[in-house]
């Protein structure tokens, strides 16, 4: 945001809201992370945290919604102030709903470790892989409030639709070769799916972050990935 | 300046897209002072039109020079045009008293003359002649008190001096006496900065029942008063207005960085 208030408290209070969500989004992307560790060393221990962690997230953001009705209530925010706290609350939600999907494929990692191993378990990191790097990516456009940036992740998106197409492709094959892979692989096609879930927020931060610069929503349609639904039953 | 093209027209009465007022190229100067430069601004009939900037940035002179009251001023000099329904309020033919009273106004401190609250109210139509006494001066004086949400506070003590009255409701025994000479424009100088919050909302909600007869422009210091009261707002800055456009995009994404600025309390 360009120069600094005349009430210098201001500024700090806008600077500490924004802080609280750079340390969410560090959380989140540590849950995500371990998530996935947890999935490929068949690690208990490591997804029992992860699954417990949560609760700090979800903390953090109540933290973030009491400090935005304060900053609004005292503060009378105006312009691209008013935008970037109602744009904090918002990503908040998102990075909540992050961090929830992170805590749920840890719990989903803690059944897989009770059943063999199952093949397709490596599709699911390399799409994880990909969705870190689009939220790393968005999380560091919010700090710097880069929208070229963020718009350049906005259109990731596709990609990680398309992988995770394939995968489930691949999930469908598994489970009709052979009707033991089915409780394995439905764990890890909803694993994928949460992964998925994880990219469609952080483009929602993109658009945020849009909105919070420019004052208007990005315009332009999205590109979208192949879809898992057949045409006829996209409900479009 | 940012034009008006831009921005798009949202509020929640239909407004007339009418333009009641329209300054072209209009100068002021005070002495040497050129103290507004080049102004091309329209005020649309039945709207609210907030002007703000901080002090000395010409929304004041601005507002004084649509009903000439910078006449008053020595070494006050306006140049450009400045009509009402398009004909020209500076032209030499035009009898000033007649155009303050169609464009009236109201002022930052409540100034009710040393006379019964009626006698406030009356005084306008008696000298325009709309009415000499009797029952029709009675029911000028009683609708306006009504108008301007006073009446029932005061209607069993008309005789009392206007003075007596708490601030809030001299200000609106101040607005009042402007609407009793039923004029078409309303201008408005701060006119709640010297009023607690209950009265500000009290004479808030009246300019807002107010614009579906008069057009109505006020100055105000206060942004979150432009936010509430005004469906158009023009910033000036150093003399020049530089944004105008619907309230509700100024106060949430300005064009300009002047304006961004002094809304954000960003400013110097």
């Amino acid at each position: 945001m360009n120069g600094e208030h005349t009430v210098r408290s201001y500024d700090e209070e806008l600077s500490y809201l924004n802080n609280l969500i750079a340390r969410m989004g560090g959380l989140a992307e540590a849950q995500l992370d371990g998530a996935i560790q947890a999935l490929v060393r068949r690690d208990s221990d490591l997804a029992g945290r992860i699954v417990a962690a949560d609760a700090k997230v979800d903390e953090l953001e109540q933290e973030v919604h009491a400090f935005t009705v304060r900053l609004l209530a005292l503060r009378q925010p105006m312009a691209q102030d008013l935008r970037g706290i109602v744009g904090a609350l918002k990503v908040s939600g998102d990075l909540e709903r992050i961090a929830d999907y992170a805590a749920n494929a840890a719990k989903r990692v803690l059944v897989l470790n009770t059943l063999p191993p199952a093949k397709p378990v490596s599709g699911v990191p390399r799409l994880a892989r990909l969705v870190q790097q689009v939220l790393k990516e968005v999380l560091d456009s919010f700090v710097e409030q880069d929208v070229e940036r963020a718009t350049k992740v906005w259109v990731q998106d596709e990609e990680v639709d398309e992988m995770y197409t394939g995968l489930f492709r691949e999930l469908i094959t598994y489970m009709m070769e052979d009707a033991r892979n089915i409780t394995a692989c439905i764990h890890l096609m909803f694993i994928a799916k949460n992964i998925e879930r994880i990219g469609d927020h952080a483009t929602n931060i993109a658009e945020t972050i849009h909105f919070n610069v420019k004052g208007v929503p990005i315009r332009e349609a999205r590109p979208k990935g192949e879809s898992v639904l057949l045409p006829e039953a996209k409900a479009e | 300046m940012i034009s008006e093209a831009q921005s798009t027209q949202q509020s929640s009465r239909p407004a007339s897209d009418a333009v009641k007022m329209r300054a072209t190229d209009a100068n002021v100067y005070y002495g040497e002072k050129h103290a507004l430069k080049g102004v091309n601004l329209e005020i649309k009939a039945h709207e609210v039109t907030a002007l703000i900037g901080p002090s000395g940035c010409g929304k004041s002179t601005f507002l004084r020079c649509l009903n000439r009251m910078n006449d008053l001023i020595e070494g006050a000099r306006v140049t450009g045009e400045i009509v009402l329904d398009g004909s020209d309020i500076y032209d030499r033919d035009l009898d000033v008293v007649h155009l303050r009273a169609r464009v009236g106004m109201v002022f930052q401190k409540p100034n009710p003359f040393p006379k019964s609250i009626y006698d406030n109210v009356a005084y306008g139509p008696r000298i325009h002649g709309l009415a000499k006494s009797g029952p029709d001066l009675d029911e000028i004086v009683i609708s306006s008190l009504e108008r301007a949400g006073l009446y029932a506070e005061v209607k069993d003590r008309l005789n009392e001096p206007g003075t007596g009255l708490s601030g809030g409701q001299q200000q609106r025994l101040c607005i009042a006496r402007a609407i009793a000479v039923s004029p078409e424009v309303i201008l408005m100088d701060e006119p709640c900065s010297a009023l607690d919050p209950i009265a500000t909302a009290k004479v808030e909600e009246l300019i807002d029942e107010l614009r579906e007869n008069f057009t109505i422009v006020i100055v105000t210091h206060s942004m979150q008063q432009a936010a509430r009261v005004s469906q158009r707002t023009a910033f000036f800055h150093l003399g020049e207005l530089i944004e105008v456009g619907a309230t509700e995009k100024i106060f949430t994404n300005p064009q300009h960085k002047l304006t961004q600025g002094y809304i954000t309390g960003r400013f110097g």
